[in-house]
């Protein structure tokens, strides 16, 4: 029967198999494209080779300087990030650091709120 | 946790046909090959969760709207999806001259390479897991967040009008989503005091049963936080602003087809099968059952009842399901096999419900607009998981301090004045922001009435 | 701001209700490119073939023009190359949702001309038909706005409830669209028996089925967010753009042909016209949801005064008008017959009897009176006829020269109008507020481009 005693194997349940799975998460769709190449039917016509522009001809190129409207949000966005990063091992140790842990996080989380709390009210987090 | 599980049986099996599985060259060997094994399980699981969950919203769809959905392809319509499927493997894939090839080809392939992966993190029993690091929490959010690469490029390769703005939508949708997402789950790791998948499960095991996991341990803000935000990452309506189909036609995959169209698809709802995996698992007790710590009407534990009950007829009279296994099947450690069988009925039956969840609010909610998408998680999902994650310090360290509640009820006298303020910093932040909010939607209403009219 | 082109002077920019945000990439010093997006003539949401082209940038919308005509099938120049009755079917198609309307208009413009008179139960019964046609319509129009805005299911309820009704439909007048049902002096065919009973079963249910609607949609705070102070329109541009129906009775103005100009029997019913202040999206479909309610009003006192009462007892009280009719016939050919051995009755007596021989009251008639309607020839002249159709105003216009075809018609549909105001109701707004207002306006495409 089962080795009973046996600890979780790491190579097999850790990174190097982690690493073995996302090359095969690589490969798989290049497969599953490839196998699509051979097998599909091909029927081409000129209109079928146009972009899609609700039934017209197609005119301009979206390939344009686009206006995001969430720029501002993207930078909260990369602040909040990297504070969850840090966040993470704090949550995991949190029964060794004790009260003083908690305090301290509460100060980092505080000014982290009160960031959001700021570009809120300067504005930021409206859609334009 | 259990010392034994699937990644150890493979090398046992291998140490038992000869190999020295001490050996580093061997090690290595087995790595790949154990990779390999689980990536083909985790295609072919994955596949067949998507035919069954994509036949799944057709019917719940039809049964919502009052229609018979698919019932032609195979008995109940359940080859339909097999039928689709091999109808777009075998469709033209269409890519036109304006469209930047290696881009519009890498697209769907970065969109569905994270989902398998994912699939090798869910713990579906303590037995059957494929990945489990001590880092899992955040690997698996890390991971999850690439297929919006995917998406914003898919936009951008196809030069097509719409599938440009869906995939900025995207892009839009991800950024801020994910943060009360992760500050959601953070609680749950501060809880249970690991990031490893299987070991958030097994701190959920309690004495309280459903209490005891974490959707109501902790506090029911962060499992709603994370619940409103998943569906948010997998862009299911309301959140499925990158493909509405009423304003962008598809959205980001409009100018795809055949297969790449079916990758899309496919990763689509991968992706919300894990995301309600991941739900079981953080919030929902994982493979935990249902009816732990309940008393069965005849006494005993549903495993005991099913190893000791005649149930069985055999050589004429009624056997226990447990002798008649070992007798017929020769299943030598019953209790084992039950126990597994139970964790993985109870995981699936949680993520289908959890996916049934998804499908129902498909059928019900209209779409919200980018700036309201953006506000609402921005102006009430991070300040509230943000309130949230002070009030599950405060809980973390004085209310429940081991991780127990039975710590909570033996001493429930000398916690009060901690629960008093526990509970006043909850319930007070989300009545301070359901007010923010009413002022606001108040302010709106206000507004509408001052428009000018005849 | 590089390319952008300056915005077009609009009085609508100036009012509440509108972001104007054309200054905002200048003010943060990013170069941004306008994107002209083409919505239509195949897009899953123009309700048909209408091009929107939307210059947007990022997501708000800087400029639109509608580009219409894709569904041009002359149907106007069709009336002068057919006599007046071939005409008529084709007018199902002028406006396919609510096309007892177009009917109605139709004839009641030829009556005009010809001066026929029309039963008082032929009114009663284009009533009906017209009201159930504008429940259905406005079903259709619920199902799509909200499909609109991204809810799906709401379209197959109200399909559900809308086919109930076109089986009404199918039983009066064989098609469950294509109804060309109308007559000049009356209608095609008298409702069969028992057709009053399934119209009250099926309105009876239907107040139950709006609750359910209402449910789903009016507390829906997604809803309520994408609808409320969107596309705000104030009477002074309505009026500019001549919109009218709904999205008129949405600002406050409480004009309805029905009331202020109360054609066929509308001022024996009783009903009110249900209206909003506040102009915007969510005030229309509020306005739309009641009026249906309206027409279900409307509908049962219509049913419960129909002169003649239902078609089974009009059929029975034909039947002794036949049977009297019979035996004077045969007293008649008694007086002629009667030979020398018989005496005849006095053929005075009998002409008395004719006299007094009950016949079926005009109004409880559904033709008035007979025409010939393939070489049906008004006199020259020009009539006008109006109607409040589902969408505002409905006009034909026609022009006669006393030949068998008509010299002009001209239709004045409300869709077009409504779709004027559009662009100036877009500008600076989001591109997904695009689809609420469009749809809010319940336009439909054949009737604009006919």
């Amino acid at each position: 029967m089962l080795p009973m005693a046996a600890q979780t194997h790491f190579h097999l349940t850790g990174y190097p198999v982690l690493f073995v799975l996302l090359i095969g998460g690589i490969a798989l769709p290049f497969l599953l494209m490839t196998i699509a190449q051979i097998v599909q039917f091909k029927n081409p016509t000129a209109t079928k080779y146009t972009t899609y522009e609700s039934g017209m001809p197609t005119f301009g190129d979206a390939h344009i300087q686009f206006d995001v409207k969430f720029y501002l949000y993207a930078l909260l966005f990369i602040l909040f990030d990297i504070e969850t990063a840090f966040l993470f091992p704090w949550a995991v140790s949190y029964e060794d650091l004790g009260l003083r842990g908690l305090v301290i996080m509460y100060l980092f989380v505080d000014i982290l709120l009160l960031g959001v709390i700021y570009a809120w009210r300067k504005g930021a987090l409206r859609w334009q | 946790m259990n010392p034994y599980n699937l990644p150890n049986w493979f090398v046992w099996l291998h140490a038992q046909l000869g190999f020295n599985v001490a050996d580093p060259g061997v090690q290595v060997l087995l790595v790949l090959a154990w990779g390999v094994t689980l990536f083909t399980l985790i295609a072919v699981v994955a596949k067949a969760a998507v035919v069954f969950m994509v036949l799944m919203e057709r019917k719940v769809l039809a049964w919502v709207t009052q229609r018979k959905g698919p019932n032609r392809v195979g008995p109940f319509g359940l080859l339909q999806t097999l039928a689709d499927g091999v109808k777009l493997l075998f469709k033209e894939d269409v890519m036109t001259p304006q469209q930047d090839k290696f881009l519009f080809t890498l697209a769907p392939a970065i969109f569905i390479f994270p989902v398998f992966v994912l699939f090798a993190f869910v713990p579906f029993t303590d037995f059957l897991f494929g990945v489990a690091l001590p880092v899992g929490a955040l690997l698996v959010f890390a991971l999850s967040s690439i297929s919006v690469i995917g998406m914003v490029l898919a936009g951008w390769a196809s030069n097509n009008k719409y599938s440009l703005l869906g995939g900025m939508r995207s892009a839009a949708q991800a950024i801020s989503y994910e943060i009360p997402l992760v500050l959601a789950v953070l609680a749950v790791v501060l809880f249970a005091g690991s990031m490893n998948l299987l070991d958030i499960v097994e701190a959920q095991r309690g004495p309280l049963g459903p209490l005891s996991w974490y959707w109501f341990y902790i506090t029911p803000l962060a499992f709603i936080v994370f619940l409103i935000s998943s569906i948010a990452e997998v862009n299911r309506i309301p959140f499925d602003l990158p493909e509405a189909e009423s304003e962008l036609v598809s959205g980001y995959n409009t100018e795809y087809s055949g297969m790449k169209f079916a990758m899309f698809f496919l990763a689509e709802y991968a992706a919300l099968f894990v995301m309600c995996a991941l739900t079981v698992v953080f919030f929902f007790g994982g493979y935990n059952s249902l009816l732990a710590g309940v008393a069965l009407p005849w006494g005993g534990t549903m495993e005991a009842t099913l190893i000791s009950t005649p149930m069985i007829p055999m050589d004429g009279e009624m056997m226990p399901l447990g002798v008649w296994l070992q007798q017929t099947l020769h299943v030598p450690n019953l209790s084992w096999l039950l126990d597994q069988l139970e964790k993985i009925s109870w995981m699936v039956l949680k993520i289908y419900t959890f996916i049934f969840f998804a499908m129902w609010l498909r059928g019900t909610l209209p779409r919200l607009k980018p700036d309201q998408l953006m506000g609402f998680s921005w102006k009430f999902l991070i300040p509230l998981s943000l309130i949230n994650l002070f009030a599950v310090g405060v809980q973390r360290f004085w209310a429940y301090p081991n991780n127990s509640l039975d710590t909570l009820f033996n001493s429930i006298t000398t916690h009060i004045p901690f629960l008093i303020v526990w509970a006043v910093i909850v319930f007070g932040g989300v009545g301070v922001f359901c007010m923010l909010m009413s002022r606001q939607l108040n302010a709106k209403t206000r507004k509408r009435f001052a428009a000018p009219s005849a | 701001m590089t390319t952008a082109s300056p915005a077009p002077e609009l009085s609508l920019r100036d009012k509440p209700g509108f972001s104007d945000l054309q200054g905002v990439t200048v003010e943060h010093g990013l170069n941004t490119q306008d994107m002209v997006v083409n919505i239509g003539p195949q897009h899953p949401s123009t309700h048909g073939v209408l091009r929107l082209v939307t210059t947007i940038n990022g997501e708000i919308v800087k400029d639109m023009e509608p580009v219409i005509g894709y569904l041009h099938r002359s149907k106007e120049k069709m009336a002068e190359g057919r006599s007046y009755f071939q005409y008529q079917p084709t007018i199902d198609r002028v406006e396919y949702l609510s096309s007892f309307y177009d009917h109605y208009v139709y004839v009641t413009a030829i009556e005009a001309l010809a001066d026929l008179k029309v039963p008082k139960r032929v009114e009663y019964i284009r009533m009906i038909c017209m009201e159930l046609n504008r429940i259905t319509s406005h079903l259709l129009w619920f199902g799509t706005f909200l499909l609109d805005l991204g809810a799906t299911s709401p379209f197959f309820y109200a399909f559900r409830e809308r086919e109930a009704i076109f089986k009404l439909f199918e039983d009066i007048t064989g098609a469950r669209m294509m109804y060309n049902y109308f007559r000049f002096g009356g209608v095609n065919a008298d409702a069969p028996p028992g057709w009053l009973d399934d119209v009250r079963k099926v309105i009876n249910e239907l107040p139950f089925r709006f609750d359910e609607y209402e449910a789903i949609a009016n507390k829906n705070p997604i809803v309520m967010d994408r609808c409320i102070g969107v596309g705000v329109t104030s009477y002074q541009d309505l009026l500019d753009y001549g919109v009218t129906g709904p999205s008129m009775r949405a600002c406050g103005v409480a004009q309805d042909m029905r009331k202020t100009n109360p054609y066929s029997c509308y001022n024996e019913v009783e009903f009110d016209v249900p209206t909003a202040t506040e102009g915007d999206v969510y005030a229309r479909y509020k306005v739309r949801m009641a009026e249906m309610r309206e027409s279900i009003r409307i509908v049962h006192q219509l049913l419960d005064n129909m002169p003649g009462g239902d078609s089974a007892e009009l059929r029975k009280l034909e039947k002794e008008h036949a049977k009297v009719a019979e035996e004077i016939a045969a007293a008649k050919k008694r007086v002629t017959v009667a030979k020398k051995n018989e005496e005849a009755p006095n053929a005075a007596d009998v002409a008395k009897m004719a006299e007094k021989a009950p016949e079926l009251p005009f109004d409880y008639r559904t033709t008035g009176q007979k025409v010939n309607l393939m070489v049906f020839k008004p006199p020259a002249g020009e009539a006008f006829s109006m109607v409040e159709s589902p969408r505002g105003m409905l006009g034909c216009y026609l022009v006669s020269d006393g030949t068998p075809k008509a010299y002009r018609v001209k239709w004045r549909g409300a869709s077009f109008s409504n779709l004027t105001i559009l662009p100036s109701m877009m500008i600076g707004n989001l591109y997904p507020d695009l689809m609420a207002i469009f749809g809010s306006l319940d336009i439909i495409l054949p009737e604009v481009d006919r």
